[in-house]
Formats: C-alpha cells, sequence, structure tokens
C-alpha cells in the first residue's frame, strides 16, 4: 500500500519535474495575485497588513484550482486514467499517492508566497512554528479535498468551471481556520492559532476518509 | 409578507404540477396512469397544504400579535425557522439519498438525492432571504457576518447550487449519479466543521439563541410557528413528491428508449450483413 | 475451461447501446480477431472484456468473474492495447514501463526486455514519451502489455501506425502469447495482416455478433504452431514452409479463406513466423 502511494507521488512529482507547470506557470500566478492584492488595497501597510492571512489563504486556494486542474489532467490525457486502473493500484492508494504530490507542490509554492509576502507586505514572524504547522495541516485538507474533487469533475465537460464552484465553498473552512491561525503565528490578532490548528486537522481527516470511500468509485465511473 | 410568500408558492407549484402532468403525457405514447406526478394521495395532500396556508396566513397576520421588540418583523418566523428546518431535512435526505446511491446503486434514491438537493436550494435561499429582510429592522442590517447560522446556510447554498450545477452539467446517467452522490456527501459531512469554524470566526453570535426555548415568545406566536413547520413540512413532502415523479418518469422514459435504441443498434447489424451478403 | 463468457450482454455508452446484446465464448488459447465496420462495438467489447465497463444488462464473465461485480480482479490479469496509448507524456520510455512494472509487482529487469522484444531501440528508452512518433509509441505500449503478462490479450487495431517491421512483431508477440497459454482477442480492419495469426473470425455490427467463423487453415496453423514450439527454433523455417501450404490446400475447399489469402502475400506469412522464430529467440 505506502509503496503503491509513494509509486503514485513520484510519478506525479516526476511528470511535474519534467513539465515544470508548477515552477513556471503556478508560482508567478502566485506571486502576480499577491502582488495585485497590494495594489488593491493601496500602500496602505494598515488595511494589507491586517489583511495578510486571509490574503494569503485566498492566494492558495486560488493556485489549489489551477494545481488540481493540472493533476487531473495528468490522468486524463491519452487514456492515462484507464493505464491507472489497469494498473491494478489500489484507489486508496492512488488517492493518497495524488494528494501527497498536490500538497508536496502546495508547500513549496506557499513557502515562496510566505517570502513574497515578508518583502511585499512587510510583515513580521511572530511564532514560527506555528506558521509551518498552519502551512502543513492545512495543505493536507486542501490537497486531500481538491484530489477527490479533481477525480469527480475528470469525466465532466465544463471541469474548468464546475471544479471552483465546488472546490471553493467546501474550502472555506480552510480558509476561515489557516487565516486564523496565521493571524496569530503573524501577530496580527492575539487568537488561539493552535485551536484552530484543530480545526484544520478535522477537516482534513474527514476529507481525506470520504476520499478514501470514493475515490475509486469515482475513477471508474467519472 | 410570509403569506404572500407562501400563498404564492403553493399557487405556482400547483400549476406546475399541472402543467407537469400534461407535459408528460404529450411526450408521446398514451401511457395515461403513468404519465402523471399526481395521484389521489398527492391531490388530497396539496388540499391540506391549501387549507393550511389559509390558517397560516390567519394566524400569522392576524391572531399572533407583533413582538415587543422586533414588532411586525417577528412574524418573519412563520417562513424562517420553518425554511431553515426543511434546508436541513432536505439536505439530510440528500446524504441518506447519496449513500444508498452509492452503497446499493438504486436509482429510486438518486432521484430521492437529487429532488431534495432541488427542495433543499430552494428553501435554503428562503431562509436567507427571510433571514436578511428580517435582520433588516432588527439589526439594523441585511447581513450580519457574526450569524453564524446565516452564514454557514449560505455556504451550504453555494455547496448545494454546484451540487446542482454539476448535475446539470450532465454526461452518464450513473457517473452523474456518483459524482453526485460524493459531493452530497462532501457538504453533509463537512457541515459541521462549516460551522464550528464560522462560529469560532464569529466569536459571539447575533442570532436569536432559539426561537423556541427562550420563552419570549406569546403563546399564540409559538402555536402559529408549529402550524408554520407543519404546513411547510406538508407542502415540503407535497412538492418532493411531484419532484420525484417527474425524475421517475424521466427514468422510465429513458428505459422505453433505451428499448428502442437497442431494437436500432441491432437492426444496424442485419442492414450491415445483408450488405455483406450482397457483396 | 472458458476464459470469456458473455451472453445477451448489452453496455451503454451513456444512453447509446454500443452493444446490444452480444453472445460471444472464447475459450483458453484461442485466438480470436474481431473484424467489423466502424463503430460497431468492437472496441467496446474490448473494454468490456478489459473490466472498465459496467455491463448493463445480461452476463458478463471474464477469467471466471462477473463484471457487473468484480471489475478490478479482471483488470489486473488483462492487457489492453486501445486507441490511445495510456502512457504518460512527461515520463521517459523507460519510467512509464516501470510504473506499470511495478504497480503489477513486476521485476523492473523485464522491462528492458519487454522493449527489446517490441524493438524499441535502446537510444530511445530516456526520451520522453511525448517526443516519440506515433509508431514508437504504440511500440512501447504493446511493450507495456507484453510486460504483463497478461492471460487475457486485448489488442485494438494492432498494426495501425505500425511500419512492416512492427506489424511482424505484433503477429509474432500475438502468436508466442497464443503458444504460452493466453488468449488473443484482436480487432481489426488489415485483414491481409490478421489472416496469418487467426483461428477463429468473430463479426461485429450493430453492437452484437453477426458471424462466428473458425477458419479451416486455422486449425492447421494452430497445429503447425504447436509444432513449431516443440522443434528447434533452426528447424522453423522448414515448418513456415508447411503452413503456407497446408493454408494452400485449404484455399481450395474454404472461399472466404481464399479471399484472404490472396491479398495476403507469401512473403509476409513467411516474415511473420520469423517474427515469432525471432521473438521467442530473444
Amino acid at each position: 500500500m505506502l509503496a503503491d502511494v509513494w509509486l503514485v507521488t513520484d510519478k506525479d512529482l516526476r511528470i511535474e519535474w519534467r513539465s515544470r507547470v508548477t515552477l513556471s506557470q503556478v508560482v508567478p500566478f502566485a506571486l502576480t495575485v499577491l502582488v495585485l492584492f497590494g495594489f488593491a488595497l493601496d500602500a496602505n501597510r494598515g488595511v494589507l497588513n491586517a489583511a495578510t492571512s486571509g490574503l494569503f489563504w485566498l492566494t492558495v486556494l486560488f493556485v489549489t484550482v489551477v494545481a488540481v486542474a493540472r493533476s487531473t489532467a495528468i490522468e486524463t490525457a491519452d487514456g492515462a486514467r484507464r493505464a491507472l486502473l489497469l494498473a491494478g493500484i489500489e484507489p486508496a492508494a492512488v488517492f493518497f499517492g495524488k494528494t501527497l504530490a498536490v500538497a508536496l507542490q502546495l508547500l513549496g509554492v506557499e513557502i515562496l508566497m510566505v517570502g513574497g509576502v515578508l518583502v511585499f507586505y512587510g510583515t513580521t514572524v511572530e511564532s514560527l512554528p506555528l506558521l509551518l504547522a498552519t502551512c502543513a495541516v492545512a495543505t493536507v485538507g486542501i490537497a486531500a479535498s481538491g484530489t477527490l474533487l479533481g477525480a469527480l469533475v475528470a469525466g465532466v465537460r465544463a471541469r474548468e468551471t464546475v471544479l471552483p464552484i465546488l472546490l471553493l465553498p467546501l474550502l472555506a473552512p480552510v480558509l476561515i481556520a489557516a487565516s486564523r491561525a496565521f493571524d496569530d503565528a503573524l501577530g496580527v490578532l492575539a487568537v488561539d492559532g493552535w485551536a484552530w490548528l484543530g480545526l484544520l486537522g478535522g477537516f482534513g481527516v474527514v476529507n481525506a476518509a470520504l476520499g478514501t470511500l470514493a475515490y475509486g468509485r469515482l475513477l471508474e465511473e467519472a | 409578507m410570509s403569506a404572500g410568500t407562501a400563498g404564492t408558492g403553493t399557487g405556482a407549484a400547483g400549476t406546475g404540477a399541472a402543467g407537469t402532468g400534461t407535459g408528460t403525457m404529450s411526450t408521446g405514447d398514451r401511457r395515461d396512469e403513468a404519465a402523471t406526478t399526481g395521484s389521489r394521495g398527492t391531490r388530497l395532500l396539496g388540499l391540506g397544504v391549501l387549507v393550511g396556508v389559509v390558517a397560516l396566513i390567519l394566524l400569522g397576520f392576524f391572531a399572533a400579535p407583533a413582538d415587543d421588540e422586533q414588532r411586525d418583523a417577528v412574524r418573519m418566523i412563520f417562513v424562517h425557522v420553518p425554511s431553515a428546518f426543511l434546508t436541513y431535512t432536505a439536505l439530510l435526505t440528500t446524504a441518506v439519498g447519496s449513500v444508498m446511491w452509492l452503497w446499493k446503486r438504486s436509482r429510486w434514491w438518486d432521484i430521492v438525492a437529487h429532488s431534495a438537493a432541488e427542495m433543499g436550494v430552494i428553501f435554503c435561499g428562503l431562509t436567507l432571504f427571510t433571514g436578511s429582510v428580517w435582520g433588516r429592522p432588527t439589526w439594523n442590517t441585511y447581513w450580519d457576518w457574526g450569524d453564524v447560522r446565516l452564514v454557514t446556510t449560505l455556504i451550504l447554498l453555494l455547496m448545494m447550487v454546484g451540487y446542482l450545477a454539476l448535475r446539470a452539467a450532465g454526461g452518464d446517467e450513473n457517473a452523474v449519479a456518483t459524482r453526485a452522490a460524493v459531493v452530497g456527501l462532501l457538504a453533509a459531512v463537512n457541515l459541521p466543521i462549516i460551522n464550528r469554524s464560522v462560529e469560532w470566526w464569529a466569536n459571539r453570535t447575533l442570532h436569536q439563541k432559539s426561537s423556541l426555548t427562550d420563552g419570549n415568545l406569546e403563546d399564540l406566536t409559538l402555536f402559529t410557528l408549529f402550524v408554520g413547520i407543519v404546513v411547510w413540512a406538508l407542502f415540503f413532502v407535497w412538492a418532493m413528491v411531484h419532484r420525484f415523479r417527474i425524475g421517475w418518469l424521466e427514468h422510465q422514459l429513458a428505459s422505453v428508449e433505451l428499448e428502442a435504441a437497442l431494437v436500432q443498434r441491432r437492426a444496424e447489424a442485419s442492414a450491415g450483413s445483408a450488405e455483406e451478403a450482397s457483396l | 475451461m472458458s476464459i470469456v463468457v458473455l451472453r445477451d450482454a448489452v453496455v451503454l455508452l451513456g444512453r447509446f447501446p454500443a452493444l446490444s446484446g452480444v453472445d460471444l465464448e472464447i475459450g483458453a488459447a484461442e485466438v480470436v480477431l474481431l473484424q467489423g465496420p466502424n463503430g460497431a462495438g468492437k472496441s467496446t467489447l474490448l473494454r468490456l472484456c478489459a473490466g472498465l465497463l459496467r455491463p448493463h444488462s445480461g452476463t458478463s464473465v471474464v477469467l471466471g468473474h462477473d463484471l457487473s461485480k468484480s471489475r478490478a480482479v479482471v483488470r489486473r490479469s488483462v492487457g489492453l492495447l486501445g486507441h490511445d496509448t495510456a502512457l504518460y507524456d512527461d515520463l521517459t520510455v523507460t519510467e512509464n514501463l516501470q510504473f506499470l512494472a511495478r504497480a503489477a509487482r513486476i521485476e523492473l529487469e523485464e522491462v528492458g526486455s519487454a522493449l527489446d522484444r517490441l524493438g524499441v531501440a535502446a537510444r530511445l528508452h530516456d526520451v520522453v514519451v511525448g517526443r516519440l512518433s506515433a509508431g514508437q509509441r504504440r511500440r512501447v505500449a504493446l511493450a507495456g502489455v507484453a510486460l504483463r503478462r497478461p492471460e487475457l490479450w486485448l489488442l485494438d487495431e494492432p498494426h495501425a501506425g505500425l511500419d512492416q517491421g512492427g506489424r511482424d512483431l505484433v503477429d509474432g508477440l500475438v502468436s508466442e502469447a497464443a503458444a504460452g497459454g493466453a488468449t488473443v482477442l484482436v480487432a481489426s480492419h488489415e485483414l491481409d495482416r490478421t489472416l496469418a495469426l487467426k483461428t477463429r473470425r468473430v463479426t461485429v455490427a450493430g453492437g452484437t455478433i453477426t458471424a462466428d467463423v473458425v477458419d479451416a487453415c486455422a486449425v492447421d496453423t494452430d497445429s503447425v504452431d504447436t509444432d513449431s514450439a516443440d522443434t528447434d527454433s533452426v528447424d522453423t523455417d522448414s515448418v513456415d514452409t508447411d503452413v503456407v501450404d497446408a493454408c494452400a490446400v485449404d484455399t481450395d475447399v474454404v472461399d472466404a479463406c481464399a479471399v484472404d489469402t490472396d491479398s495476403a502475400d507469401t512473403d509476409s506469412v513467411e516474415a511473420d513466423v520469423t517474427g515469432v522464430a525471432g521473438g521467442r529467440g530473444s
């Protein structure tokens, strides 16, 4: 099982490394959005500072839509989904493998974005452990639900538009929770960031569990 | 206001049912019995709903007194509370239907899930509408981000709209059912998390703690509210039955069409072999 | 034991009955040629047998498993070559096959030999699949099927886009698989090609079976096949002549066969069998 999970992750990351979609398109996209938020909220540092956590995670959600669409495209091109079915890998292993690959890519983008926020928004970090833990836990939940919905829309004709309208409302609690945890980590608000982290964990567990159960059916039928 | 919504609501649905009845009949063969969504039971039920609505209008607008603080706006709860209750009933029904489709592959449950989701969107919209209209005179704002239940319900509405959009996107029937079932389940299992996150986020809640239990309401108002819940629930069941039957008729039509398609497809075969023989 | 048992099998693609009631029984080690016009349902039949489609009605049992229930088990034991090659464009040839090998718990060393057998040059092994020509791609995909040593081979137009050498290799591969006890279903338009390896021809039209002929020469090919399996590779050439002769004799008897044999030049038949020998040798 674990070997199969890694097999799928390794494959997806290799493909990413070859095509460099994340590196050459997603990262610039994320940084552009951050910069544009800077323009939209003026150079008024007060507003920007208060809004940093929310803007950061909103950008992550946009990036997620792009990353999941890409992760899905790998399996829909040239009958690769069929190959995945015929290969005889457990659907749950495929699910976790793809989730892990998406999560690792998102984490990479997030780390670069933290750098961007520090530079452009003049943010300071108060609690690095909380910041990193938030990124890690939130990203697992985001990647799990994203991968599940990615497989779900794989066979839909208008999947480019259906994916965001399904994914973004679902990620609303992640946006709320991760932003508040970041508020704490960046010292913007005096809230208990670690409690929010628990909520993020709950989100991840619930959606990963549902994904484990449903992924096979979606792979086969969608 | 509430009575107006209720009256037009039932009226429109009533004509809607008649319309669909003739609609299915006109699609072709005279399968009179099957080709209508009405039956003696639903007509009786519909009549009951009509009577109930009249009673609710009388009770809600004339019998029940205005509230000391909320004034006439309190009458909104005769629509607001029942529709909120029915929104979550619909979501639960969709979730059960989704599980049954994934588990038993039962088309019946798939149609139940779909019908309930449509009803859910209607009642969810009604909940948000009445909530914000009620909020205007009471809190002096249409929308308050501090109201946990309303914000949660808004996110739910967005997810259910996504559910229907996914259904509308079409494709292979079985695939659509499976996709929709997973989305229905996602919405249901994430609801507690959404609610919790909004609650912590808002930190405090403006929402009436619970209109039913805090004893602020007059007895007659409370009674009217219960009548409202019963009447709206009956309407829900009535509309649901009709919506379900439309879905079921579509399913049957698909089966009939399939038989024709099979005959046509097999005819291709004999045409092909005849051609071959003549060569 | 029957490898494929279909009774009135109906398969829907959306609402379209791509298969409108197929009755087909295929035994172990049979080589079956599926023929029929475009849109007849050949590809759907292959995908059904691969466990990729849920039958709508009727009985569908493949390798002893009911397709309406346990398709995942079936999928592990079949090899399907479809119209699309089901390879990842951004992975190299070796990486693609290693992925398949790891997933199927096959030794990685076999990847090299599978590629060799399909004549994929060593210089291509580390090239990204997206840069290969259509023919090279197809060879790699075939190597992927061969690698898995499936019990049931399902080949959809395997000769399409291949050069002469590639086509010979395909024929060799099929004969070899059948000799090794595997069952092979080939959907093909190229009658002249597939004649060399036919045993049984099934005609599909309108999503159902319209003809099912066991060719007389097929029986001969079969027996010769077994012969050649026993004979040393040195002797194979002489046996080849027998095959052609046997067929020629049959030609007089069976009309349908004669038509096909005319279009198939004797050279290619010989080449095919040489391909078999070559394949075995490596």
